[in-house]
């Protein structure tokens, strides 16, 4: 393996080193870009035209631009208030029980295609994990910032997980756009995105299952927490007392 | 064969929305830089506005370079850091929750419809015409049907609610703002992903593959597809970069070529393959690090602590299904 043949991978350690030096993701993505054509001998012309070809290409990335107004003047009627309204009128439960009611519905609107329904600063920060909080909280009295932040890690990750395994389904979502236009310019043309959103299900499935597993084990694993904490705790108040 | 919707129309719309946005941009004195935030969306408008235009009046390898200067003038722009939100005339908390109680999930129904309406589309003006012409682009269904499917929702978003469809275009600045950059971050690594494919970087993927892979052992090629696909989106914080990459240099040679592989099934699952590099890297901030400094926690590292077994047992899960999918 020769030099020249690994020069075009060196777009990657700068693309590792422009996350690493936290620069603008637009502008690394770029000079990863012009370094990647420019060290395989491509003219800076030539270069710059492949990158308005892709760009032009690749418009139909953008298009979920579309579905946003919609959203927008939802949202000012109340949108959020009443989904808040409802999930809280149906989560009367244990920490788990609260995060996988949402994981569900996370994922079945993501698979819907509505993932701006939830998100991280959406709805993770103000309703879902002052919920799950509020859950443990409701049982266990005050809690240590460990067990907290636990806890509120476990909704992120909720979240998050939810949402990257359901939306796939959605006909219209960018990867599903991505894998279609790369599929037909490598040739290969009789694919619908119709069928890619359904090869999406059988991962959807396993990730449900999978970390519905883990959450069946949270409370009691938030309960192992306490305990420990309060056994600690006990034993140091116990020791203060002894001094 | 004609057709009444085409994408290049869908593309003027999303263009006529950008353009929108950038004159309430021009107006809003509340944001401090609102010259150059108008610029950035006005540039990034103008492809899907005059790119067809640009295309057909200089030909396309000069349109082709235009649009390059204008891309790299728009991650100038934000790479320097001139993209600011602006302000917004909002309804009041208490207005929202009158309306949500008014409403009730009568309020989800417009935003429903835009899945529901994609997908009958798709399925049911598939190859339809009336007099010779088609209805929807065919090559470009269901980016067709969306563009019906978010109209629909419009329509009965302003039945609804009488907020008119301008209204909701103002509504939506609040969200692009909020957005920002990262709304063009997938199409800008599609062209990183474009620039790998001309530069033959998945070759050399191929070539350090080789190696040190026999290209007969199937099971193999689906673990080197799936955990590079993970690794790969762990360096670059995206599974969308990694993607075309790792594509071109594992998949089509050996799995589609080679073992003739259903080609859907394997790329989505070796798409979701790298999500779960996703959920374990810094590098995707957006949903590891930004979360853990919204919620407060004392260790930004915690939410991909959390994620980690859920992320590695499902990579497990996604090598076994494409293996026993895409060679049944």
């Amino acid at each position: 393996m020769t030099v020249t043949e690994l020069l075009p991978l060196i777009g990657i350690p700068i693309v590792v080193a422009g996350f690493a030096f936290k620069f603008n993701p637009l502008l690394v993505v770029t000079v990863a870009g012009l370094a990647t054509g420019l060290s395989v001998g491509m003219d800076l012309g030539t270069l710059l035209e492949t990158f308005g070809e892709k760009f032009v290409n690749s418009r139909s990335l953008a298009t979920f631009l579309l579905i946003l107004p919609v959203i927008g003047l939802l949202e000012s009627y109340g949108l959020k208030e009443r989904a808040q309204d409802w999930i809280a009128s149906l989560a009367n439960a244990t920490s788990a029980r609260i995060l996988m009611l949402y994981f569900v519905l996370r994922q079945g609107l993501g698979a819907l295609g509505l993932t701006y329904i939830g998100g991280q600063a959406q709805t993770v920060r103000p309703l879902l994990a002052p919920m799950v909080e509020g859950a443990a909280v409701a049982k266990y009295g005050e809690l240590p910032l460990p067990i907290r932040d636990k806890i509120r890690a476990h909704a992120a990750a909720c979240d998050n997980i939810a949402v990257f395994f359901g939306e796939d389904i959605f006909i219209a979502f960018g990867a599903v756009l991505l894998m279609d236009a790369f599929l037909k310019e490598n040739g290969i043309t009789n694919i619908e995105p119709l069928h890619l959103g359904l090869w999406a299900i059988p991962t959807a499935i396993a990730a449900l299952i999978i970390h519905m597993v883990r959450l069946t084990r949270l409370d009691a694993s938030i309960r192992r927490d306490v305990e420990a904490w309060k056994k600690s705790e006990g034993g140091s108040e116990g020791k203060e007392v002894a001094a | 064969m004609k057709t009444l919707l085409t994408i290049n129309e869908i593309y003027y719309l999303v263009g006529i929305i950008v353009m929108l946005l950038v004159g309430m941009t021009l107006r809003d004195k509340g944001n401090p830089k609102r010259l150059t935030t108008a610029l950035f969306w006005f540039l990034f408008g103008s492809v899907f506005l005059f790119g067809d235009m640009l295309v057909a009046g200089l030909g396309k390898p000069m349109a082709y370079r235009v649009i390059g200067v204008m891309v790299v003038a728009i991650s100038l722009i934000a790479g320097c850091g001139l993209l600011s939100v602006g302000t917004y005339l909002q309804r009041s908390a208490a207005d929202r929750q009158a309306s949500a109680n008014r409403f009730g999930n009568w309020i989800f129904l417009p935003a429903l419809l835009i899945p529901l309406v994609t997908v009958l589309c798709t399925v049911l003006l598939k190859n339809v015409a009336i007099g010779g012409v088609y209805l929807l682009d065919q090559k470009q269904l269901t980016l067709a049907a969306l563009c019906i499917a978010s109209v629909c929702a419009i329509l009965a978003g302003w039945k609804l609610t009488g907020g008119t469809p301008l209204q909701a275009v103002r509504e939506s600045r609040r969200l692009v703002d909020a957005i920002g950059w990262a709304a063009i971050l997938p199409q800008m690594l599609a062209m990183l992903g474009g620039v790998f494919v001309a530069a033959q970087t998945g070759k050399s993927v191929q070539e350090v593959v080789t190696l040190f892979v026999n290209p007969d052992s199937r099971f193999l090629l689906v673990v080197i597809y799936c955990v590079g696909m993970a690794l790969f989106t762990m360096i670059m914080g995206n599974a969308f970069a990694a993607f075309p990459v790792m594509t071109a240099g594992i998949a089509l040679p050996f799995l589609i070529t080679g073992q003739h592989a259903d080609p859907a099934p394997l790329v989505t699952i070796g798409m979701l393959a790298g999500y779960c590099g996703t959920l374990m890297t810094p590098m995707a901030a957006n949903y590891n690090i930004v979360p853990a400094a919204l919620l407060e926690l004392t260790d930004k590292y915690k939410v991909i602590k959390i994620q980690i077994p859920t992320a590695v047992t499902l990579l497990t899960a996604n090598i076994l299904l494409m293996y026993f999918i895409v060679f049944r």
